[in-house]
This record gives C-alpha cells, sequence and structure tokens, in this order.
C-alpha cells in the first residue's frame, strides 16, 4: 500500500514539475512572439513622432519629439479628407464582410445540408474557382467597370464579394465538422420552412466561423489599394489606402513621411477596434454554442 | 431536368458514412432549396468573375499587347504564347522562386500556429491571459503588406539596427542581405509569416473549439499525455479545418506578390531569385498589357495550382487511413 | 414549383442581356475639341499641379476650393481625380479613360492631363494629346521663352508640340564645401568645376578623394541619369524592335563598376537610407547629381541636424554644400500638362496653359515663393530673377545662373517611348553586378529577361 502511494504521490510530483516546466516554456515562447507581433506598431508609432529627414534616415528605438507637428500637419491638409475616407473605407469594408460571410454562409448551407444532383460537381466547381490567381481576372474586370460606367461608385469593390470561394469553403469545413443533421430534421417536423431554419438554426452556430471571417474579410477590405485605385475617381469617395499611398507620391517639396506615418497609425485604430469587439465575440459565441458531435 | 430528384437514400454529410436510421421519406423534395441558396453565389460569379476570366483565357491563344496606347492584334496565334512563357520567359524559375518563399515560411507557421491553438485549448496547462495573447497575435495581419515591406527594410538595411548588433558581436563587418539570396528569401518568408500566422492560429482554433471537450477527458483518464492526445484525437479531428488551412496557404503562397514587391522595390534580386510567379504576371500585364502572354502564364498557374491541391489533399487524408490502421492495432 | 426554376433562371438571364445591351450602348459623341464645358477633369498623381494652379491661377474662386474640386469666378468646376503611381496605378487609370473617351459623353471626359518625361513619348505620339499649337492654340510667340529640352521631349514624329510646362528641371553637381576645402584647399566653384568638367577628370578627383578617406558619389544610380541624358542614340531603334546597348550606358556600367571596387562610392541605392544620411553632417560623400527641387528641398532637409532649430548656418551642413555644372548637362524632373482629345475645354485650357506655362511674371512668382522654388519654365523669368541671387543654403552661391546655363545645353533628341522601362530595368539588373553578386553578362540576360516581360516587341541586337 505505501508503495503505491509513493508511486502515486512521485508521479503526481513529477506531473507538477512537468506541468509547470510546460507553463514556463509556453509563456517564455507566448511573449517572444508577442513581442515580435507588437514590433511593426511599435515602429509605426516611433515613426510618427519623427519628422520625415529623421525617418528617411533610418531607423529608432526611441520616440521623436514631432508627434504634435506631424499630426497638426496631417489636420491642416485640407487636400486630405481624412474623416470622409475612414468613413468610406468603414463602409465599404463593413459592407462587403457582412455581405460575403452571410452569402458565403447560404452558399455552404446549399453544399452541406441539401443532397442534389449537381451538388458534388457544384462544390468542385468553385474549390476549383478558388485556385484562380485574382490578378488574372482584375484587367478584365476593370475593363467591363468602365464600359457600364460603373467607375467611381462602390458597386464594383462591394459586389464581388458575394462569391467568395474561400470564405465559403472555410465556413462549410466549420459546418461539416460541427452542424449535426439531426437538428434540421428536428426542425423540419417542427414545420419550420427552409429559410428560418437557416436564419434561425444554422447561422447561429456557424457564428464562430462567421466571425472570424468577418473579421479576415473587414481587414482584407480596408487594406485593399489594386482595385480602389483604379475605379475611385472623387477625392471625397477614397479610402485610407488611396490616401496613405497619395502622400507616398507626393510632390518633394511637401513630402512628409512623419504624415504618412501619422496617417497610417491613425488608420489601424478603427481596424483595432474592430477586431478587439469581433474576438470577444468569437470566444463568447463558442462557450455558448456547444456541440454535440 | 435538372430538377429530377431521386429522394430514397438522403443523407445529408457526406462524411458520414453510418446509416441515416431514419426511414421515413419524405414526400417533397427539399433539393430546390440547394439550387435556390446557391443562386447569389452563382450570379455574381458569372457576372464579376467568369466573364473576365474567360476573355483571359480566349486571349492566351492570341498575340494582345500595347505599344504605348496603341494596340497590336487579337491575332489568332494558337499556342505560340505558352511556348514562348514555357520555354523563353523564366516562368517556371519564378514558380520555383514562389514555392521556396511560401514554403520557407509556411513550415514554420504551421508548426506556430498548430501549437498555438493546442497551447491555448489544452485543459490541463490552463495558460492564463489566453485572451491577450490571441488578440496581439493577429495584429501584424491588420498592417498593409506594403507598411510591413517597408518596416522591415528599415530594420534590415545595411545601417539598420540588425546590422549594428552583427557587427557589434563580430559577426560580419558589412551587412547586405541583398547580396544573399537566401537571406533576402528568408526575410521575405518571415514577414509572409509574422503576418499571416496570427490568421492561421484563429483558423485553427476556431477548428480546436469545436471539438467536443469530453473527449479530451474521457482521454486523460485514459492516462494519455499531451503528444498522444494531439496526435490521435486533435488532429484526425482536425482534418477539414487543418485542410483548409493548408490549401488557401498553399493558394496565397503561390500568389504572393505585395511583401517582395515592396522589399526588393520591384525587382525580385538578388539575380532574379525573388521574384515571384505573379511579380512577373504583373509586370506582364503592366506597361504593354500583354494579354496574350499573361492569359498563357495565368492559364498554367491555374493548372499547376490544381495539381498542386489535389497533393496536398491526398497528403492529408492519406494521414487519415494510416491513423485508422494503427487505431485498430492498439 | 419544380418547374417554375428554370422559368426563373431563363428570366434573370434575358434581364441580364437586355441591361448589357442597354448600358453598352452609349451614343458615341464627336471627338472635337470644343470650349464651352462646365467642368474641366484633371488627372494627375499628387497634388502638385493642384497647389499651383490654386495659388497663382487668377480665376479661381478660393472660397469655393475643396476636397478636390475648385471653382472658377465664371462657375466652371474643376475636378481633380488623383491616382497615386504604386504599381503604375497611375498609367493604367489613365490609359483605361483615355480609350474609352469616345464612348462617354462630354462632360464626362477627361480634359486634361499630367505626364513625366520618362513615359512621355507614350502619350504624346498618341492620338489622345492635343496639338498644342494648332487645337489648343498657344502660338510661337507664346513659347518662345520655353528650355528648348522641355519642348523636345513633347514633340511628336510629325513634329507636332503635344504638351507643355511649367517646370524645367537643370541638374548640376552640388558638392561639400567644406571637404573641399580640405582635400583641395578652396570651395570655389570653378575651380572645382575645372576638377569636375569631364569624366576622365571626375574619375582622377574621385581617387584623390578615397585617398582623403571621402567618397565621391553616393551609389551606383546617382550619375545614371547623367549618362542617360546625353545618350548617343535612343535607347530603341527607329524599327522599334532592336535594344540598342548604347556607349553611353556601357560608359556608366563601367564606371560605376570601377568606383564600387575601389570604393569611391557608398553602395547605396538612390533613396535608401544611407543615400539620404550621406547628404548629412555624418556623412561622407563629397558630391551628390542633384536637380532643381531636389536641392532646394531634399538636400537641404537632410543636411540639417536638428530639423527644430531654424534652417541657417551652424545648423548641419546648411551653408556647407554648394553646386557646379558637372561633366555633362542633365536634368532631371519636370511635369508636363496635356490637354485631352475630345475635350469641351479647350479655351480654358489654352488659358491655364498660357497662365502657368508662358505668362513670366506667374511664372517668375512661382519661382520667387520660398515655399515652393520650382525653377520655371521661362527663360526671361529665371533670368530676371538670377540678377543678383543669393542662395542662403548653398552659402550665398548664385544657383539659378547655373541652372540658366545649364538648361540650355540640355540636349534630350534621343528620348523613346520605352525609356521608361529601359532605365529601370538597367539600374535593377547591374546593381546586382555592382555588388559582386552576379558576373556583367548575367547581368545583361536580367536585364533582357525583364525588358522582355516589360516590351514583348523588343529583342537584343543580333
Amino acid at each position: 500500500m505505501e508503495n503505491i502511494k509513493n508511486i502515486q504521490s512521485a508521479k503526481i510530483k513529477n506531473g507538477k514539475a512537468s506541468l509547470f516546466a510546460g507553463r514556463f516554456i509556453s509563456y517564455f515562447f507566448l511573449v517572444l512572439l508577442v513581442l515580435l507581433c507588437i514590433l511593426p506598431f511599435y515602429i509605426l508609432i516611433i515613426n510618427c513622432t519623427r519628422s520625415n529627414a529623421e525617418i528617411q534616415k533610418g531607423f529608432s528605438f526611441v520616440f521623436g519629439n514631432q508627434f504634435i507637428t506631424n499630426w497638426k500637419s496631417l489636420r491642416s491638409d485640407d487636400q486630405l479628407p481624412i474623416i470622409k475616407a475612414i468613413r468610406n473605407s468603414l463602409f465599404i469594408s463593413g459592407a462587403t464582410a457582412i455581405i460575403t460571410t452571410y452569402f458565403s454562409s447560404m452558399t455552404a448551407h446549399a453544399i452541406n445540408t441539401y443532397r442534389f444532383k449537381f451538388r458534388k460537381a457544384a462544390y468542385i466547381f468553385i474549390l476549383i474557382i478558388m485556385m484562380i490567381p485574382p490578378q488574372v481576372s482584375s484587367s478584365g474586370f476593370i475593363r467591363y467597370v468602365f464600359k457600364f460606367n460603373l467607375e467611381n461608385t462602390y458597386y464594383p469593390l462591394i459586389l464581388p464579394a458575394i462569391a467568395s470561394p474561400v470564405v465559403f469553403f472555410f465556413i462549410k469545413q466549420y459546418m461539416e465538422s460541427v452542424l449535426p443533421h439531426d437538428l434540421i430534421e428536428a426542425a423540419r417536423i417542427d414545420g419550420a420552412s427552409e429559410f428560418r431554419t437557416f436564419h434561425q438554426m444554422v447561422l447561429p452556430i456557424i457564428m464562430p466561423a462567421i466571425a472570424v471571417q468577418l473579421i479576415f474579410a473587414f481587414v482584407s477590405s480596408w487594406n485593399n489599394f489594386y482595385m480602389p485605385s483604379l475605379i475611385i475617381e472623387t477625392a471625397t469617395k477614397r479610402t485610407i489606402p488611396l490616401l496613405i499611398n497619395e502622400l507616398r507620391s507626393g510632390s518633394p517639396e511637401t513630402f512628409d513621411l512623419g504624415k504618412v506615418y501619422m496617417l497610417m497609425t491613425f488608420a489601424i485604430v478603427p481596424i483595432l477596434a474592430v477586431y478587439l469587439v469581433l474576438s470577444r465575440f468569437i470566444i463568447r459565441g463558442v462557450t455558448l454554442g456547444s456541440v454535440k458531435g | 431536368m435538372i430538377l429530377e430528384i431521386e429522394n430514397k437514400n438522403k443523407t445529408f454529410l457526406d462524411a458520414d458514412k453510418t446509416v441515416d436510421n431514419k426511414k421515413k421519406r419524405k414526400h417533397f423534395s427539399y433539393s430546390k432549396w440547394g439550387y435556390l441558396f446557391l443562386i447569389p453565389f452563382f450570379v455574381a460569379f458569372f457576372l464579376f468573375t467568369f466573364l473576365p476570366l474567360i476573355s483571359t483565357f480566349y486571349y492566351s491563344f492570341f498575340e494582345y499587347y500595347s505599344v504605348g496606347l496603341d494596340e497590336v492584334g487579337p491575332n489568332f496565334v494558337k499556342f505560340e504564347n505558352y511556348k514562348q512563357v514555357i520555354f523563353e520567359s523564366q516562368f517556371f524559375k519564378y514558380l520555383g522562386n514562389t514555392i521556396i518563399i511560401w514554403l520557407l515560411g509556411f513550415i514554420p507557421q504551421i508548426i506556430i500556429s498548430l501549437l498555438l491553438a493546442v497551447l491555448f485549448t489544452d485543459t490541463r496547462l490552463k495558460l492564463k491571459f489566453t485572451g491577450f495573447f490571441k488578440s496581439i497575435i493577429y495584429m501584424p495581419n491588420l498592417v498593409m503588406a506594403s507598411a510591413f515591406g517597408m518596416l522591415f527594410l528599415t530594420i534590415f538595411s545595411t545601417s539598420g539596427p540588425i546590422a549594428n548588433i552583427l557587427i557589434r558581436l563580430n559577426i560580419t563587418k558589412h551587412f547586405d542581405y541583398s547580396t544573399s539570396i537566401w537571406m533576402t528569401r528568408g526575410l521575405i518568408a518571415s514577414m509572409n509569416l509574422l503576418m499571416w500566422f496570427g490568421n492561421t492560429t484563429i483558423l485553427l482554433m476556431a477548428g480546436v473549439m469545436g471539438i467536443d471537450i469530453s473527449l479530451f477527458e474521457a482521454a486523460r483518464i485514459d492516462g494519455a499525455n499531451s503528444w498522444k492526445i494531439f496526435f490521435k484525437i486533435t488532429m484526425p479531428l482536425l482534418r477539414p479545418i487543418f485542410l483548409f488551412v493548408l490549401l488557401t496557404s498553399m493558394i496565397g503562397g503561390i500568389q504572393l506578390f505585395d511583401i517582395p514587391q515592396v522589399f526588393t522595390r520591384g525587382m525580385g534580386n538578388p539575380n532574379l531569385t525573388s521574384k515571384t510567379v505573379i511579380m512577373y504576371l504583373a509586370q506582364v500585364l503592366g506597361t504593354s498589357k500583354n494579354y496574350g502572354a499573361a492569359g498563357a502564364a495565368s492559364v498554367m498557374l491555374f493548372f499547376i495550382t490544381v495539381v498542386l491541391s489535389l497533393v496536398l489533399f491526398v497528403f492529408t487524408y492519406k494521414k487519415d487511413i494510416s491513423t485508422k490502421h494503427k487505431g485498430r492495432k492498439a | 414549383m419544380k418547374k417554375r426554376l428554370p422559368v426563373l433562371l431563363l428570366a434573370l438571364v434575358m434581364v441580364f442581356s437586355i441591361s448589357i445591351a442597354a448600358f453598352g450602348c452609349d451614343k458615341v459623341e464627336s471627338m472635337d475639341a470644343v470650349s464651352g464645358g462646365k467642368v474641366l477633369r484633371i488627372r494627375c498623381w499628387n497634388d502638385e499641379f493642384q497647389s499651383r494652379f490654386r495659388s497663382f491661377y487668377p480665376d479661381v474662386n478660393s472660397e469655393k476650393s475643396g476636397e478636390g474640386v475648385d471653382y472658377l469666378t465664371d462657375g466652371t468646376k474643376i475636378e481633380w481625380v488623383i491616382v497615386a503611381n504604386q504599381n503604375n496605378a497611375y498609367q493604367i487609370a489613365l490609359d483605361t479613360a483615355l480609350k474609352a473617351q469616345d464612348e462617354k459623353k462630354r462632360e464626362d471626359r477627361v480634359d486634361m492631363f499630367l505626364i513625366e518625361a520618362d513615359y512621355a513619348s507614350k502619350y504624346v505620339d498618341s492620338e489622345y494629346s492635343l496639338d498644342i499649337k494648332k487645337d489648343v492654340g498657344l502660338t510661337d510667340n507664346l513659347l518662345k521663352d520655353q528650355y528648348e529640352y522641355t519642348q523636345t521631349i513633347v514633340t511628336d514624329k510629325n513634329n507636332k508640340l503635344k504638351a507643355t510646362s511649367w517646370q524645367a528641371a537643370p541638374g548640376l553637381y552640388a558638392y561639400r564645401r567644406d571637404i573641399a576645402k580640405e582635400v583641395f584647399e578652396t570651395d570655389d566653384p570653378d575651380v572645382i568645376q575645372e576638377k569636375v568638367s569631364d569624366w576622365v577628370k571626375f574619375e582622377e578627383t574621385a581617387a584623390t578623394m578615397k585617398e582623403n578617406g571621402y567618397y565621391m558619389l553616393s551609389g551606383f544610380d546617382d550619375s545614371f541619369r547623367v549618362f542617360s541624358n546625353n545618350m548617343t542614340g535612343k535607347w530603341v531603334k527607329d524599327d522599334n524592335k532592336t535594344i540598342n546597348e548604347d556607349a553611353a550606358i556601357n560608359n556608366w556600367i563601367k564606371q560605376t563598376k570601377d568606383f564600387s571596387e575601389k570604393g569611391y562610392n557608398n553602395g547605396t541605392t538612390l533613396w535608401d537610407e544611407n543615400w539620404q544620411k550621406g547628404q548629412g553632417p555624418e556623412g561622407k560623400v563629397f558630391g551628390y547629381f542633384y536637380s532643381t527641387w531636389g536641392i532646394n528641398f531634399t538636400l537641404l532637409g537632410n543636411s540639417l541636424a536638428d530639423k527644430n532649430k531654424p534652417e541657417e548656418e551652424g545648423n548641419g551642413l546648411y551653408g556647407k554644400w554648394a553646386v557646379c555644372p558637372g561633366p555633362q548637362a542633365y536634368y532631371w524632373g519636370g511635369t508636363w500638362l496635356c490637354a485631352a482629345a475630345g475635350t469641351d475645354n479647350v479655351t480654358l485650357i489654352r488659358d491655364i496653359m498660357y497662365h502657368l506655362t508662358c505668362n513670366k511674371d506667374t511664372m517668375k512668382a512661382i519661382t520667387a515663393d520660398v515655399k515652393i522654388q520650382d525653377f520655371t519654365n521661362n527663360k526671361a523669368a529665371m533670368a530676371e530673377l538670377a540678377v543678383g541671387y543669393e542662395s542662403a543654403f548653398l552659402g550665398g552661391q548664385n544657383h539659378i545662373q547655373m541652372f540658366l546655363e545649364a538648361a540650355d545645353k540640355i540636349d534630350m533628341s534621343n528620348i523613346s517611348p520605352y525609356d521608361q522601362g529601359c532605365n529601370e530595368k538597367i539600374q535593377g539588373a547591374m546593381a546586382d553586378y555592382f555588388k559582386g553578386t552576379i558576373s556583367l553578362d548575367k547581368a545583361w540576360a536580367n536585364f533582357y529577361t525583364n525588358i522582355k516581360e516589360t516590351y514583348p516587341q523588343l529583342q537584343k541586337a543580333s
């Protein structure tokens, strides 16, 4: 008896020791990663406190003293509709994110839950679309935009998000491992329409996946430069990346990297806010929607 | 027409191989809802992607480019463009560069992300502050790729902080990453890793969280240690999400453009070893709008991506078969 | 319900096709240049011209100036469409807009657009830019005071002038007075000019600098323009196919490789950190090739030790730089204005172009404005300004006079439509060679690879 107790307590002690070691290594590793992740932001903030000449000449760990100057020069530049640009970016990115997750969920629901003749073919077809590099269709797309007089509108930037194979694929995979068909059957027996089933039952269950893709879609649309640069013409309709790049290609007498970095920092704040809000939602959503295999 | 539906042996999930207990036959079909729910996607796809794509494919058989603002062609030239891209251009060299850089970044990335996903959800370790960590690791993804490239240019420049440290430690007299093929590639891969590993971790976490906790608890009671749990329970159940991460990362890796473009100032130096295949495509489409060559290169890239995806698909599900064997033997 | 779905789909397809047809059928209006339009649409890549326009065009109603729009006193609206130059986006958007010009109603068309010298031929030789003299209406008499090279660059194959500029950007060699005093015991520009008056002397001086611990140039690309603006022939022969490996380019390659191996340069690339740092107090570079705006802003900014203190003697290298003409005449920079074919604002465009690119007093005011200091494209105005001019930054030197003389010597008769790509790619390809990573043959091979991707119809001379 004694021996067994000794062995057991030794095991527990060993277990505790290895747990402690495990925790220590984990925290160390995590802190290292966190430092690496914060580094770009740190440099961003440092640079918005320095003057153009200082930034051009190189790197610095230390704060400068040009914060107020850069801020003032950014605000007083009446060629830069910053607030409007943030509003525009918020609108485009928000609309894109919501549209893409909503319709991708719908498409995933179609492929996942219903059995119809071309279902496998449709699934494979969508996967194949995913493998086409977007640059391939972009030049043709631009020509169509101008042909149908859709330039300088937001439609070409938002509507294509309806068909997003990557978002679809993720939600489909998630649905596959999470959604029990019994629930759908049960809802049908209860007399719910397919539409209601989708909106009131399926969507809530896959919320974590939706929240994740919402963030990704929002951020990717926010940082998108290429397509908006070719489509948007009026100054007040521009988005943040357009403003940033316009500042970067400024004329020599007004070229000011301090201002550029100030704008970049200022522009990250909204996405940071959106991200922090949504990320809590992911965690909450997961603990609420417990799933049975 | 296409709406003739067989209702007899309906199962909803492909992966579910158990026989459906419900023998009740539904007398009205739900399948039309499948079609209905697909309509928005396919209409949008047709309008916004398919039509431009067809023109890309179509023009790959034509000589069609611009000299200044005038257009040459379209003149039908059959396979000339393909010949030019395959045999005369450096397309395959660029493809090689792209895949190498992708692998350099992705292999560490997936290891780190898997590790993190498991660390955050491990019931025994019970790490604190996971919410904080999770928020931070995604943050690099918020920064524009071009800004990332600019920042790294500053850090790794010949008179930047890294260079100073290396010189002070007497490791080297003069630090210039642009003279080293592998250093340039490595830096690009690292930038990619830093930008996307948070993304990957979150995706994998979403997958891990979908696994029933009781499975873990049962395994622990049975005496399994963390490694066993990881390989026998977590990984197999993570399979669908893992495949997603693998595939999308590869597709994203093949499309690597922003970071190397900014970091090597569009040249892909040294000696064109960091020029990716999309940098090539952008150059071909850029000044001379060479739809012929771009079309041919795009079509080839597409087929290559499909082949690579199949490889990855088989790779992921092959493990499934082998672990099943092991499971049965144990 | 089963049967209704195909009908639904069919209806959708029909609606779609009809709407395409409806949208696609724009009445094509004529492309003649007319006047009287209410909106003037200008395409550019930054706000430089916009600020010149606002400050110096007489009819601007400044109270109504807004973000990206201006109004004239007669109510005409000026719309600025700004597309930054990242990844060639400006030209791509401009080309798409120009090609769609005839499908658009007059008020939606592009009326003016800006171009740079490196790709000027592309637009100048096309039918999308108007003849400045015949169509826009500026007379020879009005244009006579412009520097010749600014007109040569934008004259097409049939000798028509297709654009006009308010700027001239002649280049000089800026050198450090203190280093000159240390090495040559004098900083007198005439004496220094003697030492760099041709490339042979330039190289000798470089050796002297090295002996004293200084670099003659900062990096690989610094002298490129001086060579490329003095090529013996065009980049691409008139058959529009064969690339010409010009003697000037080869000289640049040879000299730069020589300098790099002997340590006469600091191994930098244009605009990178060390290139900027070399212009400041810690720098050990004797001189930089710089043109008008570069000296007034970039060099000045980099030369200060403390940005917060006033710009005056004692603050870093302020007052310690001087300029001399250098081994050859060249230019760097400049923006040209084009009138788009099919515009409905010809008279207004003529007036804008007159005031900003021909009118002596306006142009003199632009240069005199301390915040701008553009060297303007008007010989008479610059001559007036040059009288007794002293630049505090350059230690009291009259650099305007030097610009005057340099501008007259610039000869740009050898430009080609392929200059932008060729200049970029040759510098990029040779960088590896200068660093010693690859051989000269490999560098040329890489150059041709890149050129083939950029301009598919070009090929190497056999």
